[in-house]
């Protein structure tokens, strides 16, 4: 239905026996060449596509990780411009071919306009969106605008969805169904609740691929997950390595934690 | 008065919001999937209950012994004569237990959450009055109540600080982004969305997803159904404008909501205009900022070129928002109010007139809507016009500001 690389990228995670491995990272953080040299460490380290974060001032679904991330892309003045120049740039120069998805709050896209922002995010390379604060209610504009351009609008379900709002993402989503982990905001944890009730109830309106995400942090979620899903989504683990590591030895640090991720995706 | 409004720009439809929450293109749910349930929830729950004449009941009880319901309707003399145009009267809801019209909805969702069975409350707070409110309500109701509150905010407002522990409220300060109250905003959904089971969020403006803006604006609708009928029965007339200060706008719909379908009577918002709009160190979204997205609404917001959210500035904390009730932005683009700003330093010039002319004491908030009401009688200039301000709170928790701004040390 589209020209996104993403069904392609979980086939072949699938072909292949494992869960898909996808990063993110907000983008400009901790610079914006620093972010864009981690994206590309990571493609080194398997990962099967990349959710790139538009950063905000204002992200309210996100705990402290990824608040302070954002807080740094914007005091180094990264925009939703930069995130889709940073896209074509994966693309164009580093050739990067698996799915790159952004990810980010609604506001810059309503003022960047839906339509401008779908046909640049598509002519840069962009396969989808993801928009933490527009439900299917409210998301008629964008979705029209990227199935336009070929871009899969990918919405996010909870573990409180309800059987109706769960049909109500299956008709209209593509790409994947991004299913929240738990009823919380994103951040590193150290367990997660059992998600096979849930994922079955997702499963039961939607073929699309199910990726899991919010406090995956160990190679064991990844198996937990890896159970029930067909992709697994780091955010806050992956900033907490990053943070942590030792400037020039960032990008390292964020291909070595991912491999060890993809590892547990392949047991 | 006539309903049948010929006024093309007064054919604003009486049952606002429409079923998708929405005011003209304002409003909306822009919320994250985890609350979504809970919205419809509260929806449900909020139509149940005004359809319930034991609620109705006791929300009229409380409103009248608890919180001290009807305030009076005053008349300035002094400010009037000073003014030497219009006359002055105020709604005085600084006289509501509390000392601010915050005390209508926080009751009001109070009741809502008890009803719904949610023993824990939260609730965000700027300059400290809804969080003053709220902690009120849940001390009342036997409810657990977390205030989230701008690390800014709790340094300058710490007399509320106080007030909200004494009554057994947890404060906890936010240190995120500006470290105000949209910041405060952020920190209680962020709450919300991970104790969404057990707690029922009391937002205190007509901000946010919907159905807040709509259930905040019932409950303070009091204001101007109150307001409007003592116009009537002591005065024998409507006034000829109403004028409330603006932050996200919960004291201006609350008097404005009445009003609405008066063609004659002139809705006037006053935003802050911190130190100029020239300045960009403003809170007047109405006055300045363009159509966004911000905590779940459609409405106009501050931002900059890339869509950012802009840290709004004003001397008064209640107003310090970069964002305005979706229903606002709606009367103003249908051209049913008007919008303007005034200064922190015009702010106190009222805040002090008012102090030594009539011997009230009022909120910094409140201060913007009466420096512009002094403005706009002078302008009126005729003694047989009636301006009507809603005094939305006391000032007794700005004197620290106040003394550090007119350079006293206490």
């Amino acid at each position: 239905m589209t020209g996104s690389r993403i069904p392609g990228a979980f086939a072949q995670a699938k072909a292949e026996g494992r869960t898909a491995i996808i990063p993110f990272l907000t983008a400009g953080f901790p610079t914006l060449a620093e972010s864009e040299e981690i994206f590309l460490a990571m493609v080194r380290g398997g990962v099967d596509a990349i959710e790139v974060g538009v950063p905000f001032s204002d992200p309210l679904a996100d705990g402290a990780t990824i608040q302070r991330s954002s807080e740094v892309a914007i005091a180094n003045g990264v925009s939703l411009d930069d995130c889709i120049s940073l896209v074509r740039r994966l693309r164009e120069t580093h050739g990067v071919t698996i799915p790159l998805i952004l990810m980010g709050y609604y506001n810059p896209i309503f003022h960047y306009g839906c339509e401008q922002f779908a046909h640049d995010a598509a002519a840069a390379g962009v396969d989808g969106v993801i928009v933490p604060d527009l439900p299917t209610e409210e998301s008629d504009d964008l979705l029209a605008a990227c199935r336009a351009h070929g871009i899969d609008f990918i919405f996010l379900l909870a573990p409180t969805s309800t059987d109706q709002r769960i049909s109500d993402v299956a008709e209209r989503a593509s790409g994947y169904i991004y299913c929240v982990s738990l009823t919380g905001v994103t951040g590193g944890r150290s367990s997660l609740p059992d998600l096979g009730p849930y994922l079955a109830r997702v499963r039961e309106k939607s073929t699309l691929p199910l990726a899991i995400g919010f406090g995956i942090s160990t190679p064991d979620h990844i198996r937990q997950v890896a159970a029930v899903g067909d992709g697994a989504i780091i955010g806050s683990a992956l900033i907490n390595v990053v943070e942590q590591a030792p400037e020039g030895g960032r990008a390292a640090a964020a291909e070595s934690f991912i491999r060890g991720l993809a590892d547990a995706a392949k047991s | 008065m006539a309903l049948d409004v010929a006024d093309p720009g007064l054919s604003i439809p009486a049952n606002l919001p429409d079923e998708h929450g929405r005011f003209g293109q304002f409003g909306g749910k822009y919320a994250p999937e985890t609350l979504m349930p809970a919205l419809d929830e509260l929806e449900t729950a909020y139509h149940e209950a005004m359809l319930d004449p034991a609620f109705a009941a006791e929300l009229k009880v409380l409103s009248r012994y608890f919180v001290g319901r009807p305030t009076p309707l005053y008349h300035a003399k002094r400010l009037s004569e000073i003014a030497g145009g219009a006359q002055i009267w105020f709604k005085r809801e600084d006289l509501a237990h509390t000392g601010a019209h915050k005390i209508n909805n926080a009751l009001g969702q109070g009741l809502l959450a008890k009803r719904m069975g949610k023993p824990r409350v939260i609730a965000e707070t700027g300059a400290g009055q809804h969080g003053v409110a709220t902690a009120t309500v849940c001390a009342l109701l036997g409810l657990e109540c977390v205030v989230y509150m701008g690390e800014v905010d709790v340094a300058r407002q710490s007399p509320n600080v106080f007030r909200m522990k004494l009554l057994g409220a947890e404060v906890r300060p936010v240190t995120s982004g500006s470290r105000t109250l949209k910041d405060a905003l952020n920190e209680a959904v962020r709450d919300w969305v991970t104790n969404v089971d057990n707690t029922f969020y009391i937002i205190g403006t007509v901000a946010g997803m919907h159905p807040y803006p709509m259930i905040v604006r019932d409950f303070q609708s009091v204001i101007g159904r109150e307001a409007r009928a003592q116009c009537i029965e002591f005065l024998g007339r409507m006034p000829d404008y109403v004028v409330a200060c603006v932050g996200g706008g919960s004291n201006a719909m609350g008097i404005f909501h009445a009003f609405v379908h008066d063609p004659d009577v002139a809705l006037i918002g006053v935003e802050a205009g911190g130190h100029g709009l020239a300045s960009g160190m403003h809170s007047a979204s109405l006055v300045a900022g363009e159509v966004g997205v911000l905590h779940g609404s459609k409405s106009y917001v501050l931002q900059d070129a890339h869509g950012q959210i802009r840290e709004a500035h004003s001397i008064s904390a209640g107003l310090d928002y970069p964002g305005v009730g979706p229903e606002l932005a709606y009367l103003k683009d249908m051209g049913r109010a008007s919008f303007v700003a005034i200064t922190d330093d015009e702010a106190l010039e009222g805040f002090q007139l008012l102090c030594r002319k009539e011997g009230i004491i009022p909120a910094l908030e409140s201060s913007h809507a009466v420096q512009y009401a002094m403005a706009l009688a002078k302008e009126v200039g005729d003694p047989e016009k009636m301006i009507l301000v809603n005094l939305s709170g006391r000032g007794d928790k700005d004197l620290n500001t106040v003394s550090q701004a007119l350079g006293v040390s206490l």
